[in-house]
């Protein structure tokens, strides 16, 4: 008993590598089809569906780390984890019941996978952000009634615009170096990244500024405001948020006004300013020689970008299995290289199909922005789908070379309060969206 | 109930615009992460081999925990290196022949080298069956790493070994038609079961060469071996004419204040193109190389592999030739003979000669024929690759007359008159301030009308090709055609 036992645990083990890709692969494939199909029906069973795949993929990740540790306390960690987040997607569709159920599916794998990774990364980690999740769906759970029930939101332009500028202009006088970078500060104990919570003050502010007229007054306004952020990032040395506020700018200056010479003018602006950072700038300096060539300073720039190159090629199609790479070896392995973690564990179908899944979430902003109820509505949902997927870009893309290293996390799947808070706003904000612009058809 | 919102509704409908906004930036993302993601599996899935050998990859040892690191055969399947648990319960990498196989297996711990590293991937990765997978886990044993089946042919290689003997250099053998190494041996070399204790003093002696394979990494003055690529540059600019070359040699060419001297003073009289490279006349080259294109001569050297890593599946040294128009004529002069700054490896002269005997084109070199899993199911196999043509099939016999010639009453006459028929050509690279000081080199293959390996020596020091290195290309003939069997 005890010896068939044993043999099924190990086939159990041996097999979930190849179901673990299949159960995302299949739950990204849905997503992408439930963005075609308008029938209420259909989508009631394709989330339905969803939540299966969802339950599948986090237990056998639980299970396997579980198993192949040999701790139960993994098991009982991932029972809360399970727990929290069905609660989490029971209530959102008890509460509002309009709302766009995909959008929260999705933001909700995205989170069971993180769980997943954080509990084989770093257990104490994984239990403090579990709590960090907890206390911000609780927050979150109230915004799309607040998006839907202030109705003077569109009117508070010049006090999103203060606040985000002295939000980060307090950071980068009076905050706390990290890595050379200044981006936190610490309250009571409790350390905040700004920059993190003023993206989302940022999109709110070009939405209202852009909410009735987009003339060249709104636009000279606003592109003076959107430098002088993007300004104190740089000299905060926080250059990754410098480069999600300049994109998220251009896209909805575009979005807004519909002008190509915005866009071609700010790609311009880009390649200028990244010369002259290049230049001007000794740590950008670094991080661009340390992607043309890594391995020439393998001991000490390039260390992180050749470990992580090491961890995307270590695990193949289907990767080492959970617990069985040494993707530990990558400093800032949880924040910023999670997907290299993960692409060595879990295999490059696995990745290949995560990513899949967050540019399904992104077109889900951008729809859910097309049929949003008014200007306001539309332009927030959009700008906060182009933070969310241009993020994505910059982690993915660090991680494994195709771009510079810039330091961002992965949202929802990496370690990180002010980084999960954030991006649970977002994806509730545009669920708010969502809610209002269904609720108004009836 | 709200008259705001209601203007609000209308004012969004009338912008068309916005939706071509919004699928502009949707197809914009699209491409780019279509880009990215191509460039992420391509890498990882192409390099995955390429960075397990990298000696700062730790997750190799995740690998080394998991698996018992593969076995090494020889291709006849003695066991060159395989890894043993010892009374204390602990696995220890042991190499049964020791210094024999140094440089081409290599050593797994401290970094890496040769086979160790280059198919670490598969020595440290399992290819048995899941059930068999299952079995181990059972008992708690490791997986059995795959195991790598080597070209390496054991009577070759200790005849290669044992015939450089006490000398510095190097010998290589390998198959001209099909690319195999059959023999590569380096020396000084060391015993890979003391690795540590051999890293350890190496650490501490910098001037110590012991780890360094001079087959790949060694970069010698070719010295009369290269006049294999001057005359090969020759032919192609007088493809019609160049048998008709004649040359008187007074023992000394003379160029401006620039001369050249044939080796240890020799006068070799009225010389046509084939005699010059049979007795290695240099005044003769040194005459053939003023009058050769010198932009023609540099696209033909690096056609042939000077300045390249070279096709194997090891990493390579990479040789060196420095030809230009602003080139006095002194320095030219010296280039066509292989004195001044040229280097090469002799992996690379191997290679020319392989390419000579093989019709002008060179197989892709290599160590293993095949990987195979612990029960012996061939996971994968190397086939023989084409590198390429360094030259056409014309040029190629028109350099095998020459280097037949050598043979049959020039430098390399100890080859002449025996059982099998040989062809190639001797060096004597000059080195260092002390006039008289050589490197001996040989190249060449047998058989000569119908090649089937190809052999390279270089003996640090020793003297004259023709007197130290043929005699040891003799010995590994010898071996190969069977007509005198040194290891019994």
């Amino acid at each position: 008993m005890g010896q068939a036992f044993n043999y099924l645990e190990s086939y159990l083990l041996h097999l979930s590598k190849y179901f673990m890709p299949m159960y995302l692969c299949v739950f990204t494939a849905l997503s992408f089809f439930a963005l075609t199909s308008k029938g209420w029906k259909h989508i009631k069973v394709i989330c339905d569906l969803q939540l299966v795949l969802m339950f599948l993929t986090h237990f056998s990740g639980a299970a396997v780390v579980c198993l192949r540790t040999g701790k139960p306390t993994y098991l009982l960690l991932y029972a809360f984890q399970q727990i929290l987040i069905f609660a989490l997607i029971v209530l959102t569709n008890m509460i509002y019941p309009e709302g766009d159920r995909l959008l929260i599916n999705n933001m909700c794998m995205m989170l069971s996978i993180g769980c997943i990774m954080l509990m084989r990364l770093d257990f104490s980690g994984a239990v403090k952000q579990f709590f960090i999740i907890v206390v911000s769906t609780a927050v979150c759970l109230v915004i799309p009634y607040l998006i839907d029930s202030l109705k003077r939101l569109p009117d508070l332009k010049w006090l999103y615009a203060v606040v985000s500028v002295s939000a980060l202009a307090v950071v980068f006088f009076l905050g706390s170096a990290v890595n050379g970078a200044r981006i936190s500060y610490t309250i009571h104990g409790i350390t905040f990244q700004p920059s993190e919570l003023v993206k989302i003050l940022f999109v709110f502010y070009l939405s209202s500024a852009f909410f009735e007229h987009s003339g060249m007054k709104e636009v000279v306004e606003t592109a003076l405001i959107s430098l002088s952020l993007v300004l104190l990032l740089v000299l905060s040395r926080d250059l990754g948020s410098a480069l999600i506020f300049f994109v998220v700018y251009l896209a909805i200056l575009f979005y807004a006004t519909g002008r190509w010479p915005y866009l071609v003018a700010g790609a311009g602006m880009a390649a200028i300013g990244s010369l002259g950072a290049y230049k001007y700038f000794t740590h950008v300096k670094m991080r661009v020689d340390a992607w043309l060539d890594p391995w020439s300073m393998i001991e000490d720039a390039g260390y992180q970008v050749t470990q992580s190159l090491f961890a995307i090629s270590g695990g193949g199609l289907f990767g080492t299995g959970l617990m069985c790479g040494n993707p530990t070896s990558i400093p800032y392995v949880e924040q910023d290289f999670i997907f290299s973690a993960i692409t060595e564990e879990l295999g490059i179908i696995f990745a290949l199909a995560l990513v899949g899944l967050a540019f399904a979430t992104f077109l889900d902003f951008v729809i859910i922005s097309g049929a949003a109820f008014d200007r306001f509505d539309r332009i927030i949902s959009f700008g906060l789908g182009v933070t969310y997927i241009f993020q994505i870009f910059l982690t993915v893309g660090g991680g494994t070379k195709f771009i510079p290293m810039t330091g961002v996390t992965f949202p929802l799947l990496s370690s990180g309060g002010t980084s999960v808070l954030t991006t649970l706003v977002m994806f509730y904000v545009t669920e708010g969206v969502s809610a209002r612009a269904y609720s108004s058809e009836i | 109930m709200d008259r705001r919102r209601d203007r609000r509704k209308i004012d969004y409908f009338r912008l068309p615009s916005m939706r071509v906004s919004a699928i502009v930036i949707c197809v914009m993302f699209g491409a780019v992460f279509f880009a990215m993601c191509v460039y992420f599996a391509h890498y990882a899935l192409t390099n995955q081999r390429k960075l397990m050998s990298n000696s700062y990859n730790t997750h190799t040892a995740v690998l080394s925990k998991q698996h018992t690191r593969g076995t090494i055969y020889a291709a006849d399947h003695t066991v060159l290196a395989e890894t043993v648990t010892g009374e204390d319960g602990k696995d220890v990498r042991s190499y049964p022949f020791g210094s024999l196989y140094a440089h081409a297996v290599g050593y797994a711990a401290k970094g890496k080298s040769g086979i160790e590293s280059v198919y670490n991937f598969y020595l440290v990765n399992s290819s048995i069956s899941l059930n068999d997978k299952v079995k181990y886990d059972t008992t708690g044993d490791k997986y059995p790493g795959d195991d790598v089946n080597t070209t390496l042919n054991p009577a070759l290689q200790s005849v290669a070994s044992s015939t450089l003997g006490v000398y510095d250099g190097a010998i290589l053998v390998t198959e001209v038609k099909t690319g195999r190494i059959l023999a590569m041996v380096s020396k000084p070399d060391f015993d890979p079961n003391q690795i540590e204790e051999i890293w350890e003093k190496v650490q501490y002696d910098a001037s110590s060469s012991v780890l360094l394979n001079r087959v790949k990494d060694g970069l010698y003055p070719p010295g009369s071996t290269f006049k294999i690529f001057t005359s090969l540059e020759y032919i192609r600019e007088n493809p019609d004419t160049y048998s008709n070359y004649k040359y008187n040699c007074t023992g000394k060419y003379t160029s401006g204040q620039d001369s050249i001297s044939c080796y240890h003073g020799s006068v070799h009289g009225n010389v046509n193109f084939k005699s010059s490279f049979a007795k290695s006349c240099n005044s003769s080259y040194a005459n053939i190389g003023m009058g050769l294109d010198r932009d023609s001569l540099n696209r033909t050297l690096s056609q042939c592999l000077f300045g390249s890593e070279l096709p194997i599946d090891l990493p390579t040294s990479k040789s060196s030739v420095a030809v230009s128009n602003e080139l006095s004529d002194g320095d030219m002069m010296e280039i066509c003979i292989g004195q001044g700054m040229t280097t090469i490896t002799p992996l690379h002269l191997n290679m020319m000669t392989c390419a000579v005997a093989n019709n002008g084109v060179l197989m892709k070199m290599r160590l293993a024929d095949s990987i195979t899993d612990a029960n012996g199911k061939v996971v994968q196999e190397f086939k023989s690759e084409r590198y390429g043509s360094l030259m056409t099939e014309t040029e190629s016999q028109a350099i095998r007359t020459l280097m037949e010639a050598v043979v049959d009453g020039g430098t390399g006459k100890k080859l002449n008159g025996l059982s099998y028929t040989a062809a190639g050509k001797t060096g004597s690279a000059e080195y260092g301030t002390v006039k008289g000081q050589s490197h001996a080199w040989f190249t060449g293959y047998a058989p000569a009308e119908e090649p089937e390996i190809a052999v390279t020596v270089i003996i640090e020091g020793a003297g004259s090709g023709g007197d130290y290195a043929v005699p040891l290309a003799k010995r590994v003939f010898d071996q190969y055609f069977g007509v005198y069997d040194y290891n019994g």
